[in-house]
């Protein structure tokens, strides 16, 4: 059940916003999407290369992390999407590591680990694979049952009113007051494409790479047009959780930083019941 | 307002500080060995989950001659130095003779011809380098289920261990030699075969000739290349570093399914 909320002396309104099983999850989630992105682009370093189709046509990689020589025997980063190409030292294909440019496809501060380790890349990616996928199906089974998807379905009304809730967020008029209480329709509507769609994208492509999950499931890597298909769509999953995590982060900063992350890791929000909502603003 | 953009500053720096702080534990917690212990529970649970959503002889998918990849890229070692297999190269492995032995109740010495007038697979698969790139090759081979009852395990038999001709960081006839090993349930799985052909010609020595031990449902380090020798055993400890192969023993995962 919800705590009740407590009125502070300064006439705003304490309210129990995330329960602890909620807020448990997310910030295992962070723990696992932090190392499973690390790790996994560690395992991409092993071979910068993206393709489609069932096989690698290593000649036709839709992208490719190339470290091409100079003449003074260092490195230049040159990276390729759909036959252009861009020079990207210092970041993809020849990135800094010591004193030298190093052959490799993302720069060590983003892998895990930041050497070039293949096998414990791979190692850590597995074991965190599984804690995501078994506190997902946790999250799934509890949430969506129940209060969650209370919480995240947005109304037919809500849907309606979408049009006015993109202008209020890209001016950052955020929903304040009573209305903060509630997911808005964009929170709603990105949080349920994050878990109903991108990471259920992404843990499937991520189970077609497997040649043991394709022998098990053989339509997995027909479902997704082969298994190199599969790897670049995987790769784009990964990026689309970066991308969401991105703008998450800078609403949390737009929305009050402090409050949030309080509301985050003790439950605790705060909302002052004078403020109008977006929605009632003239 | 400067309070604000104080405390702001403040923020920044502590974050700043708190992330260089979690790297520097996460590169050193990454790559320590309890750690990598811990880690390495998932293996054994990938495995169970994969045994238990495959039925045992669950095929790997099998392509269509049109999907054959027309380069298909030799990794790893692709030419060996070792003397004693420079001379079988030489001989066009005339004289070669593939020992089947270990916890058998008849030991085997099986010449090119024998293992090519043995129950045999075509299959055209695709191979799944650990490094992330595929290939699709024919493959046609002795199958090692057969092979192996013709030899008879003894009971106490757990494993399969391949001893291979390529050798790795020493001079040829001392370096470490390339080694390789499979449970049963794989040993006999339909599709695992010691291919002598490749795309409907003799196995090239890129490919690892005379023999490749090909284990469909799993990643490209399994298929040991340039196999000599088999051998059951009821324990991998006492091969190279005890973790049942070259690239499990330099931290791989011994069961490459994922």
């Amino acid at each position: 059940m919800p705590r009740p909320d407590r009125r502070l002396e300064n006439g705003r309104l304490a309210i129990h916003r995330h329960p602890l099983a909620v807020r448990l999850w997310h910030w295992l989630n962070l723990a696992c999407l932090l190392a499973l992105l690390t790790s996994g682009l560690q395992i991409f370093n092993a071979h910068p290369a993206l393709y489609m189709g069932k096989a690698s046509a290593f000649d036709r990689p839709v992208m490719a992390m190339t470290a091409v020589e100079t003449s003074t025997g260092g490195y230049r980063g040159v990276t390729r999407l759909f036959g252009r190409s861009w020079d990207t030292t210092g970041l993809f294909g020849a990135s800094r590591e010591g004193a030298d440019m190093a052959d490799r496809g993302f720069p060590r501060w983003i892998t895990l680990p930041p050497g070039r380790d293949l096998a414990t890349g791979r190692r850590w990616h597995f074991f965190f694979a599984w804690i995501f996928v078994l506190n997902g199906a946790a999250y799934l089974v509890w949430g969506l049952g129940g209060r969650t998807r209370r919480e995240l379905w947005p109304s037919g009304a809500e849907i309606r009113g979408i049009g006015r809730q993109v202008w209020d967020h890209l001016r950052l008029r955020l929903p304040k007051g009573e209305a903060a209480r509630r997911y808005n329709v964009l929170q709603k509507l990105s949080y349920l494409a994050v878990l109903l769609v991108l990471l259920p994208l992404m843990v499937l492509t991520g189970l077609t790479m497997s040649p043991g999950m394709d022998a098990a499931a053989p339509w997995l890597p027909v479902l997704f047009g082969g298994r190199q298909t599969a790897r670049s769509i995987h790769f784009l999953t990964a990026s689309g959780v970066v991308l969401f995590t991105l703008v998450h982060v800078a609403m949390v900063f737009a929305a009050g930083v402090i409050n949030e992350m309080r509301s985050m890791i003790t439950g605790r929000y705060v909302i002052d019941p004078r403020e109008g909502s977006a929605e009632e603003r003239p | 307002m400067s309070d604000g953009l104080n405390r702001r500053g403040w923020l920044a720096r502590t974050l700043a500080l708190a992330g260089a702080a979690v790297l520097a534990g996460c590169e050193k917690v990454s790559e320590s060995p309890k750690a990598l212990a811990v880690a390495g529970a998932a293996e054994t649970l990938t495995l169970k989950v994969q045994r238990l959503l495959q039925q045992r002889t669950a095929l790997a998918p099998e392509f269509d001659e049109a999907d054959i990849s027309p380069f298909f890229k030799p990794n790893g070692e692709t030419e060996p130095q070792n003397p004693d297999y420079l001379k079988h190269v030489a001989a066009g492995f005339a004289d070669f003779r593939l020992e089947v032995g270990g916890l058998v109740e008849r030991p085997l010495r099986l010449s090119l011809a024998e293992l090519r007038a043995a129950p045999a697979r075509t299959q055209i698969t695709r191979h799944d380098c650990v490094e992330g790139w595929s290939c699709i090759g024919k493959w046609t081979g002795a199958r090692l289920g057969p092979l192996l009852q013709r030899a008879g395990l003894k009971p106490a038999t757990r494993y399969i261990v391949f001893h291979c001709a390529d050798e790795w960081y020493g001079p040829p006839g001392s370096g470490t030699p390339y080694y390789e090993s499979l449970d049963l349930v794989d040993a006999f799985h339909p599709q695992t075969i010691l291919a002598y052909e490749m795309n409907g010609q003799v196995l090239p020595m890129a490919h690892g000739a005379p023999l490749r031990l090909r284990v469909e449902r799993q990643l490209g380090y399994k298929h040991a290349k340039f196999v000599m020798r088999i051998e059951a055993v009821d324990s991998l400890a006492g091969f190279g570093g005890g973790k049942g192969g070259f690239w499990p023993d330099q931290g791989y995962e011994w069961y490459a399914g994922i």
